[in-house]
């Protein structure tokens, strides 16, 4: 691929610009999923299990059918037959077949002219249940007892005398682990447990649906990836994929969430059965109860140390369940769980569980941060126990460009060991502590992604230029694809409109996931840019009648260059465009590629918390989180991603948690229960860009979303440990969980 | 079922609608009214994503009915610029970054206008146990405290 080279020298990148789409969401006018309506538009709502693992008998919706306004009811009848894998799964989960799997599973929906008569329609569709025994623990599902959630899931990796609920088995390693733990002074293996999480986006999801008496569908939806949807829903409704239009509505947060479907296929399937459009808006409890939280994990983690503390080998056993369905991150979490250490000997086995919980959607790294409070806390453990520096530990030991990586391929250039110095240098690593306080450390990973990418990008005839792009701006992307834009034409940020289009205006895009649309969409943005340039300069020299190789493109003007260019004055690009009907047409550029040059991002965080020894209540009083960019297009918004994981990380090691009781039933499906981090729960989150760039970008862009939430649930638990003298191995560490530990 | 008639001011102007009466103030809004700026995040008060206010007073418009808008005057998103002219918090929220969704933003803005309505100096803590009924997931919270000290220092100011 040609790239724009080594460019170093930035006019645009880097800087600071006002988001262009900042006006419409300061001032209300921004769409969202449920912000959207149409002309006969019915209402939806769903109709739950509230068992944790049934056999749906009968359904008799009939009651609901007879009220005045119901116009629609839907089953899974309703829905395609005959699906095989990954498609299966996402239709079972949408609207359950013979079963339902987990606490609030759709088995039916109805849709009204109200959206309180649909709730009330909803409540009277009877729904008869044979209920069935339900395990909920990942531990627990892999017992010879548990109930078997489904028989035959597994597939060909899982060796023979397994439960039928571990369904993947995955092992992977290099070296001698063995003889690495006999070359150690100390050897240590420890549990650890990690409770499923919500990625608590405070968008519900939402959706409005209408299917045309051709067979042909338009749905508007808050999603990270609308050409997901459209493939996901097609297969549900069993139309083929381009006769559905999927429009993505601004979009109020999803950390991987949004990458799947939910409540899209049953708003379509309602629309055809009642030939009308239907909106559908998840409610919070919904939100928690079923869409897709986070995977639930039990670790093993062994390692062994030499006293001056050289790593010799370390040994993962990881067990997650992520729901009735295949597809726990159990195999990036043992990819990332070693991720920054330099082993020669490294054994990783994972085993993927079924149990009776929603099915797990990606939420920001999935599986890294799992892996790296196993990993981090034992690292931690074992420096205190030699007394060693625990971040001159982790430099000792630190992978680099070279070095062969625990998940097997060798390191291009990487960012690790950059952040470890520049935490070792930051004030906050070496201030002092007050009573009852504690500082951790901790290191984390995400290996990033490229994935399919489709951009086009066109000229105006007055030399602005508009960008349309397939991955959703969920949090600046729009301005950081304009800033490259700008940069790589040479023209004004403000000349630069970017719009994330529907699904017939590009190529299939991959969801705004994997910290990829800065990176990818940014490639393409600039591979298209080039390809403008390139036509812009063929009409330059067209109209000055030379060669097209003696002009080249600077500061937004086509200029003659070389020895026999001849002396002409630079046109600029708006002159050029105010003609191109004229010259040979319009002048676009456009880029389709799956570009694999994605570069890891690694992180170190360093946290000071204070534990009241009284309550067990732990305060965050001073957290800073240094991480490698690759190169910050827009570095406001890269602090902000690295503070926004930061916080999601922290939550998830002090408070939020899915918590089942003994009836498989979630007891915590509201935001009263499920604390996310509020304002007063924190402090200022101070930030360090780290830029070693990624060579695989033309301005050497890594990507950053991700690796932020990794360090926080070890560097948490460290500096727990740290304050109390007590080591907690299971998140989150809670209140009541420490004040047991401190009390003995 | 029979719907109520409900006469009210928002953002300034006579508004009037007739609603179910267990239509919340935020169903209104949203869906009798057209102003969707206001979010439901929750609807059980806890994210302050539907935040309004409700004759100056901060309220979430998912605890309020639509009936016990009769004859006050509601304040949303929709009416705190001025016509072109934000307000200076708005403007400060777009300059530091303090949005990434967005989803959160308009309640956040509605809640944070009426504490410097209230204070004009907050402390950062004050700013912090302010907000700490308004969700935000995405920031961290960081660059929307700065944005609102930034906000009420430039507001100080032009006094």
């Amino acid at each position: 691929m040609a790239l724009d080279g080594d460019k170093q020298e930035f006019r645009v990148i880097g800087t600071r610009p006002n988001r262009p789409d900042g006006l419409d969401k300061v001032t209300g006018k921004a769409r969202y999923g449920a912000d959207a309506s149409a002309p006969g538009m019915l209402h939806g709502a769903i109709v739950r299990s509230p068992h944790a693992h049934a056999r749906i008998v009968k359904i008799d919706a009939s009651k609901a059918l007879a009220m005045k306004g119901v116009k629609a009811v839907v089953t899974r009848a309703d829905f395609a037959e005959g699906q095989k894998g990954g498609d299966w799964n996402i239709l079972e989960n949408c609207m359950a077949g013979e079963r339902a799997l987990y606490d609030g599973h759709a088995v039916a929906a109805v849709a009204a002219t109200t959206p309180f008569l649909a709730r009330d329609a909803a409540k009277l569709v009877e729904v008869e249940y044979e209920i069935l025994p339900h395990v909920t623990d990942v531990d627990a599902a892999m017992q010879p007892d548990a109930p078997v959630i489904r028989e035959g899931a597994a597939n060909y990796s899982v060796p023979e005398g397994m439960h039928p609920n571990v369904v993947r088995f995955i092992e992977f390693g290099h070296g001698d682990v063995e003889a690495g733990f006999d070359a150690a002074d100390l050897v240590m293996e420890q549990s650890y447990t990690t409770e499923a999480t919500h990625q608590g986006y405070i968008e519900p999801h939402a959706c409005l649906a209408q299917m045309g008496s051709d067979g042909r569908g338009e749905l508007w939806c808050c999603t990270q990836g609308h050409w997901f949807v459209r493939r996901m829903s097609a297969a549900c409704l069993g139309i083929e994929v381009s006769k559905l239009r999927v429009t993505p509505s601004e979009i109020g947060g999803g950390f991987g969430g949004k990458t799947t479907v939910f409540i899209d296929p049953v708003a379509l399937a309602l629309s055809r059965k009642a030939n009308r459009p239907v909106k559908i808006v998840m409610s919070r409890e919904e939100v928690l109860r079923a869409t897709g939280p986070t995977a639930a994990a039990s670790m093993d983690v062994k390692i062994g140390m030499t006293k001056d503390g050289k790593m010799t080998a370390g040994k993962a056993v990881f067990r997650m369940t992520g729901g009735a369905f295949p597809q726990a991150p159990v195999d990036s979490a043992l990819a990332c769980a070693f991720a920054c250490y330099d082993l020669a000997n490294v054994q990783h086995e994972g085993y993927d569980v079924m149990s009776n919980r929603p099915k797990q959607a990606a939420y920001r790294a999935p599986g890294s941060p799992m892996a790296a409070f196993a990993v981090e806390s034992l690292v931690d453990e074992m420096c205190r126990a030699l007394s060693l520096d625990p971040l001159e530990v982790r430099l000792k030991n630190a992978a680099k460009e070279g070095t062969k990586s625990s998940a097997g391929p060798t390191y291009p250039r990487i960012g690790l060991v950059e952040t470890l110095e520049a935490a070792k240098a930051h004030p906050h690593f070496t201030a002092p502590l007050g009573p009852n306080q504690g500082r951790g450390i901790a290191s984390g990973y995400w290996m990033n992604w490229g994935g399919e990418t489709s951009v086009s990008l066109a000229l105006s005839e007055d030399g602005t230029v508009t960008v349309s792009v397939g991955t959703p701006d969920i949090g600046g992307s729009r301005a950081s694809v304009a800033m490259m834009a700008a940069e790589a034409l040479g023209v004004p940020y403000e000349d630069v409109r970017v719009n994330v289009v529907e699904t017939g205006a590009l190529g299939v895009n991959e969801p705004t996931h994997g910290s990829r649309a800065t990176f990818a969409t940014g490639l393409a943005t600039i591979e298209a840019a080039t390809q403008a340039k390139k036509t812009l300069c063929e009409r330059a020299a067209a109209k000055w009648g030379i060669d097209a190789e003696a002009v080249v493109w600077e500061d937004g003007a086509a200029k003659p260059s070389g020895p026999n260019a001849g002396a002409f004055p630079p046109m600029k690009i708006g002159e050029i465009c105010a003609k191109m009907g004229r010259t040979g047409g319009p002048i676009s550029g456009h880029f389709e590629a799956t570009p694999m040059g994605f570069g890891g991002s690694f992180g170190t965080h360093i946290v000071d918390v204070e534990v009241d020894p009284e309550t067990g209540h732990t305060k965050v009083v001073r957290y800073t989180v240094v991480q490698d960019a690759g190169k910050a297009i827009h570095p406001s918004y890269v602090e902000g991603q690295f503070q926004g994981g930061a916080a999601q990380g922290i939550g998830w090691a002090l408070n939020e948690e899915y918590i089942y009781g003994e009836d498989g039933r979630l007891q915590n499906p509201v935001f009263l229960d499920y604390r996310i981090p509020v304002a007063s729960d924190l402090p200022m989150i101070d930030t360090v860009i780290v830029e070693v760039p990624n060579p695989g970008h033309p301005y050497g862009v890594r990507g950053v979303g991700e690796t932020g939430i990794t360090p926080p649930l070890p560097a948490i638990a460290n500096a727990v440990a740290d304050a109390t003298g007590k080591r907690l191995r299971g998140l989150p560490v809670s209140p009541p969980k420490i004040l047991a530990a401190i009390k003995g | 079922m029979s719907l109520v008639h409900v006469t009210t001011k928002v953002n300034g102007d006579e508004a009037e609608f007739l609603c179910e009466p267990r239509e919340t103030l935020l169903d209104v809004l949203r869906d009798r009214l057209g102003l969707t700026g206001s979010k439901e995040g929750c609807g059980t008060g806890d994210c302050g994503a539907c935040s309004v206010t409700l004759d100056g007073r901060l309220v979430s418009s998912c605890l309020v009915l639509g009936v016990e808008a009769e004859g006050r005057d509601i304040g949303t998103i929709e009416g705190m610029a001025a016509g072109e002219d934000l307000h200076p918090l708005q403007r400060k929220f777009i300059e530091h970054a303090a949005l990434q969704c967005g989803f959160c933003t308009p309640g956040i803005l509605v809640a944070a206008k009426a504490l410097l309505e209230k204070d004009p100096d907050p402390s950062e803590e004050e700013i912090r146990y302010w907000l700490a009924g308004n969700l935000c997931r995405c920031t961290g919270y960081d660059k929307i405290v700065r944005a609102v000290q930034d906000a009420a220092k430039e507001m100080r100011e032009a006094v």
